[in-house]
């Protein structure tokens, strides 16, 4: 029999409404595998009496009959969304002790729906980081590693590292990841998961620590796209706590998963091979992936979306922006680090606190924004970028009106790298974004799906890229491809 | 775009972060190179454009006059650093 | 502009006469149940912290969602105003850190407020009007309260107002002295409280005023740097406020030197203003729109269905007065300062003489209120009985001179004037017979004074009517005693 932390979501609803094990026995199967591999440090906080005391729950009602669609289903929860009596860290010190009194409302959605709760993933410190390297607890470690180097430590990509790390390590069946630029589609790329980005406005952003409002979304991160349509089945849903939360249905997501590409246009945007060049590996899985796309019946056009190459700077002063104003709750007053010594009035408490308790990033891009909103820089920074962002808006917009409907596109215009050889200059880092980053200004639904191994063995995504509300048609080309890519490499952390 | 040491003092003033005097040339610096990197976009024409509100598309919601939350001191003090008598306490504001 | 001058108000300085400029930002308490952006509790003075939602505690994550009863009260305060609503509108975040600003922003509307411009008619003493133009009115939050008198070290903070829905209503720089100011915060509150969006109670800090002023020679037309002076709580205060920092304003510039524009405080106790300058250092608000929050849009109907719910408002009141009842338009702008009063004047007026009316509600009525301390609704007499006392002058059954005393009694007892005339005796006498018995023995015990009346000395005959008078204990009807003295005396 397959292990029970080898099983798909949907594999293992099949298996405890069949009664072949308990959600108390996938619970501890995923906590024994938690410790068998703590050392990935996927989670800031493990949570394993929660688990079995939620699986318990979990077994009672699937007896009395009354199993939601995520019954027993153990997941890693982003420590971004706020857990009700259980720390939320944002990967932060300066909320290093904060115990919410409230629960997410995606969290809380997923709770309703059955989930069980195995801990809360690391991540990049609030969300800011494409590595999961600036968490204050350290990084996440992708369990996959290159051929040639098996023991050098890999990033999972960020921001939602952990959250991938445990999805691919078999630490869970799934996870919750946030996306403000690329958050989800690239750790997922990096981990050979599947993850997506809904629309925006498709998930409530009531309860999640704010990283950049206007692009924030949270999202499902599995191992195969039907998991991701259910997970997302859960999450999704209109809250009126959140204004910027869409009144709209939520459809059955699997009902249209296997309905095939025949008679789809799928858009392929010129400017995603940049004037550097795209790596030729990462082009030709591209190429791979129109192939099958192609092969199972859909057409293929070339497009144009004329601004792509603005929309990471347009980014890079719009997310900061939003972040320094975010913030700046983080003050030591009511909740979190404060650092006080004697004689210090409350500026000094200010300037010490948030010195202490934000790391280099998060400091960064707080004076970055701080900048680009202060007097005299506000039109030639923020209003100029959000300018940017309505043409680059726009570029999608007439894609979709005119001529297709999806678009594909690489998650990331490399595969993932060594924990040692990150980056050190802030916007070669950036650009890791460069791919993801569009359809998060655009506010659209984005999916990384795994489609193959690199050179090096290491796993590379494609992103569907949707219409906004229409994740169905995303989550319909994603399978195709799945299907078609039949990804069923396994970390090689695994097979020991 | 440059930014000196002193107008990285005032803005790190504004967001309320402490930065040493001898990190202070490394961060203009490195700010310096983001903002720099920035400048593209000074390429594209918004003249005609408006700037984006929301991707929402949308209109804001509204929500009916009634009291149906807050009544838990003790939930909102919870975490506080420091508090006595329901108050977040703070070092003393002089006015 | 009125066509009507502006009273002058002008202070002499060493070098020449100048005038004042005087614009105002009044921070107007939305009357409302909830909070603007939560469902806290709006009430007054409750346990610390006990009207604090997770948002208005800025817990992580929380989310701000508008209270459609302020903005409802936003729109219905700028149709008072007589203002241009905006059907869109933007709410921005003002970002600055400060311990009872929980979110490190204040939710605010910068660029596109929900209300333009309007204008506000003011009533001045004269009974001339003048017009301010309004700015513009915008929705923004409150803060919270810090409490630094509880502890030596540590100042305490309250969030129970943060997030409290305020108006800030924006006048333009169109005042010229501190009476114009006064009129103006009058005004104001009157309209506010008619429109039942703010209860005006600055004492309460539900109304707030930020005075902005300047300076400048008589004839100039350009303007000086203005000082703002922050938070002033009262009207006569406001007043205060303007006449001590025009004042210093002058001084500056006759001795060389420049205004510096920046914040003050006004000190009541000394009578000046002072430099808030080490508070305002370096602030950089750094507004930008509320990502949380997408555009307030309304439709023309939404206004409509407000403007239709409107109260009659104090401008078109007075003239109503005016015209319906002859008031004056100084006696008419008294009585619609408050709605209340207004109300009780005409419940008065009805049916009966509105100048009489009006001379026993402003002289009398508010005499008595303004004495014992009350408001028009705790009133010791009530409208119907101050209306049957008028009556019962007006058809002779009593006299004014008795009507005073039996006002007297109904405010004592709070009873009604007829059963108190009936009790006490108090009718006027008409019989002729008993006038002319108390004529007869005044002229018996007066005979040099007859005489000297019939010797022409006309002039003596309301000394006889005052002995008469006298002798009936004031009932005797005046008119009839003076006929009856002539028809006596003079034959």
């Amino acid at each position: 029999m397959t292990k029970l932390t080898d099983l798909t979501i949907a594999e293992a609803r099949r298996g405890l409404a069949a009664k072949d094990f308990t959600a108390v026995d996938l619970a501890e199967a995923h906590i024994a595998a938690m410790e068998a591999h703590a050392g990935l440090n996927a989670y800031v906080t493990p949570t394993p009496d929660t688990a079995r005391e939620m699986a318990a729950a979990s077994d009672a009602r699937i007896a009395k009959g009354e199993a939601g669609a995520m019954e027993g289903i153990p997941l890693a929860i982003k420590d971004l969304f706020c857990t009700d009596g259980t720390r939320t860290t944002a990967g932060s010190n300066i909320l290093g002790n904060f115990v919410p009194p409230y629960e997410s409302t995606v969290s809380a959605n997923l709770w309703g729906a059955g989930a069980v709760l195995l801990g809360k993933a690391n991540l990049d410190e609030f969300a800011m980081g494409s590595s999961n390297t600036t968490s204050a607890f350290g990084g996440a470690v992708n369990p996959w590693t290159r051929a040639a180097e098996p023991d050098r430590q890999l990033v999972p990509g960020g921001s939602s590292g952990g959250s991938a790390a445990a999805v691919a390590a078999r630490l869970a069946l799934g996870a919750t990841g946030t996306d403000t630029g690329g958050s989800i589609r690239q750790p997922a790329s990096f981990c050979g998961i599947s993850g997506l980005k809904p629309t925006y406005g498709r998930c409530s952003r009531w309860g999640i620590v704010a990283f950049a409002s206007s692009l924030d979304q949270a999202g499902p991160m599995a191992r195969t796209v039907g998991d991701v349509a259910i997970m997302l089945g859960a999450m999704a849903g209109h809250d009126p706590k959140d204004s910027t939360s869409a009144p709209v249905a939520v459809p059955d997501f699997t009902a249209a998963l296997e309905q095939g590409v025949k008679g789809l246009t799928v858009g392929i945007p010129k400017e995603y091979r940049p004037d550097e060049g795209l790596s030729p590996e990462i082009e030709a899985i591209w190429t791979r992936g129109m192939e099958m796309l192609k092969d199972a019946g859909a057409e293929t056009v070339d497009i144009s979306l004329p601004h792509t190459k603005y929309a990471l700077a347009t980014y890079y002063i719009i997310a900061p922006a939003e972040a320094s104003s975010n913030l700046a709750r983080y003050d030591g007053v009511r909740y979190g680090l404060r650092v006080l010594d004697e004689g210090d009035g409350l500026n000094d408490m200010y300037c010490k606190t948030r010195a202490a308790g934000f790391g280099a990033e998060v400091k960064r891009r707080i004076l970055i924004g701080t900048y680009a909103l202060s007097a005299g820089y506000y039109d030639a920074y923020y209003l100029k970028a959000q300018k940017v962002r309505s043409l680059i808006a726009k570029d999608f917009k007439d894609a979709f009106d005119t001529s297709v409907d999806v678009i594909l596109t690489p998650t990331t215009p490399s595969a993932a790298f060594p924990m040692d050889d990150e980056p050190t200059d802030p916007v070669t880092m950036y650009l890791n974004d460069v791919f993801t980053v569009p359809t998060s200004l655009a506010g659209l639904p984005g999916l990384s799906v795994p489609v193959a191994l690199t050179e090096q063995g290491l796993p590379q995504g494609l992103q569907l890229i949707g219409r906004p509300f229409d994740e169905e048609t995303v989550l319909r080309a994603g399978r195709a491809l799945e299907k078609a890519a039949a990804f069923t490499a396994t970390p090689r952390l695994l097979e020991g | 775009m440059s930014l000196d040491k002193e107008t990285v003092r005032k803005i790190a003033f504004l967001a309320r972060v402490d930065v040493p005097d001898d990190q202070l040339a490394p961060l203009a610096g490195e700010l310096s190179g983001i903002l720099d990197w920035i400048e593209q976009l000074r390429e594209v024409d918004t003249s005609a454009v408006e700037p984006m509100t929301s991707v929402a598309e949308m209109t804001l919601p509204w929500r009916d006059d009634a009291v149906t939350d807050g009544g838990y001191p003790e939930r909102v003090t919870a975490n506080a650093p420091d508090s006595q008598d329901g108050f977040y306490l703070v070092p003393k504001v002089v006015e | 502009m009125d066509a009507t001058p502006a009273p002058a108000y002008v202070l002499t300085g060493e070098t020449g006469d100048w005038e004042v400029v005087i614009g105002l930002e009044v921070h107007a308490q939305v009357i409302s149940t909830a909070k603007l952006f939560s469902g806290a509790s709006t009430t007054f003075g409750a346990a610390p912290n006990s009207q604090v939602s997770l948002v208005d505690a800025a817990m992580p994550g929380m989310l701000p969602v508008i209270n459609r009863a302020c903005v409802e009260q936003a729109v219905r305060t700028g149709l008072g105003l007589r203002a241009h609503i905006n059907n869109r509108s933007v709410f921005a975040r003002k970002n600055y850190f400060y311990a009872d600003l929980p979110q490190g922003y204040q939710i605010s509307q910068y660029e596109l407020p929900v209300v333009g411009e309007g204008k506000v008619i003011l009533d001045m003493p004269d009974g001339s009007s003048r017009t301010v133009g309004i700015e513009r009115l915008h929705l923004e939050q409150d803060a919270g309260k810090s409490l630094h008198d509880q502890h030596p070290t540590k100042s305490f903070i309250d969030l129970n107002r943060s997030g409290v829905a305020l108006m800030e209503i924006v006048s333009k720089p169109d005042m010229r002295s501190p009476e114009e100011a006064g009129a103006y915060l009058r005004k104001l509150r009157s309209i506010l409280r008619y429109l039942g969006t703010c209860d005006g109670n600055m004492e309460e800090g539900s109304m707030r005023a930020d005075v902005n002023v300047s300076v400048r020679p008589v004839g100039d037309t350009g303007l000086r740097t203005r000082c703002e002076v922050k938070n002033v709580n009262s009207v006569r205060f406001v007043m205060q406020a303007i006449e001590v920092e025009a004042q210093r304003h002058i001084e500056i510039w006759e001795s060389g030197g420049t205004v510096d524009q920046e914040t003050r405080l006004f000190d009541p106790a000394k009578g000046e203003t002072r430099s808030m300058r080490s508070k305002e250092e370096a602030h950089d608000y750094r507004y930008f729109p509320d990502p949380d929050l997408l555009p307030l849009e309304f439709d023309d109907a939404f206004v409509e269905n407000i403007r239709a719910t409107l109260p009659e408002l104090p401008d078109d009141k007075k003239a109503r007065f005016i015209a319906d009842y002859g008031l004056t338009p100084y006696d008419a702008s008294v009585l619609v300062v408050d709605r209340r009063e207004a109300d009780f004047f005409e419940a008065v007026a009805k049916g009966r003489d509105g100048k009489t009316a009006a001379n026993w509600v402003i002289s009398t009525l508010f005499g008595t209120l303004n004495k014992k301390g009350v408001g028009i609704e705790d009133s010791p007499v009530s409208a119907e009985n101050l209306g049957k006392l008028i009556d019962l002058i007006a058809d002779d059954t009593i006299s004014g001179r008795i009507a005073k005393d039996v006002y007297e009694i109904m405010v004592e007892t709070g009873g009604a004037p007829d059963a108190i005339v009936e009790e006490r005796g108090l009718k006027q006498v008409t019989d002729t017979g008993a006038i002319e018995a108390a004529i007869d023995a005044v002229m018996a015990a007066n005979p040099d004074k007859v005489a000297e009346v019939k010797g022409g000395k006309e002039k003596l005959l309301g000394w006889f009517t005052g002995q008469v008078m006298k002798a009936t204990q004031g009932k005797a009807n005046p008119g009839m005693v003076n006929d009856l003295l002539k028809k006596k005396i003079l034959g």
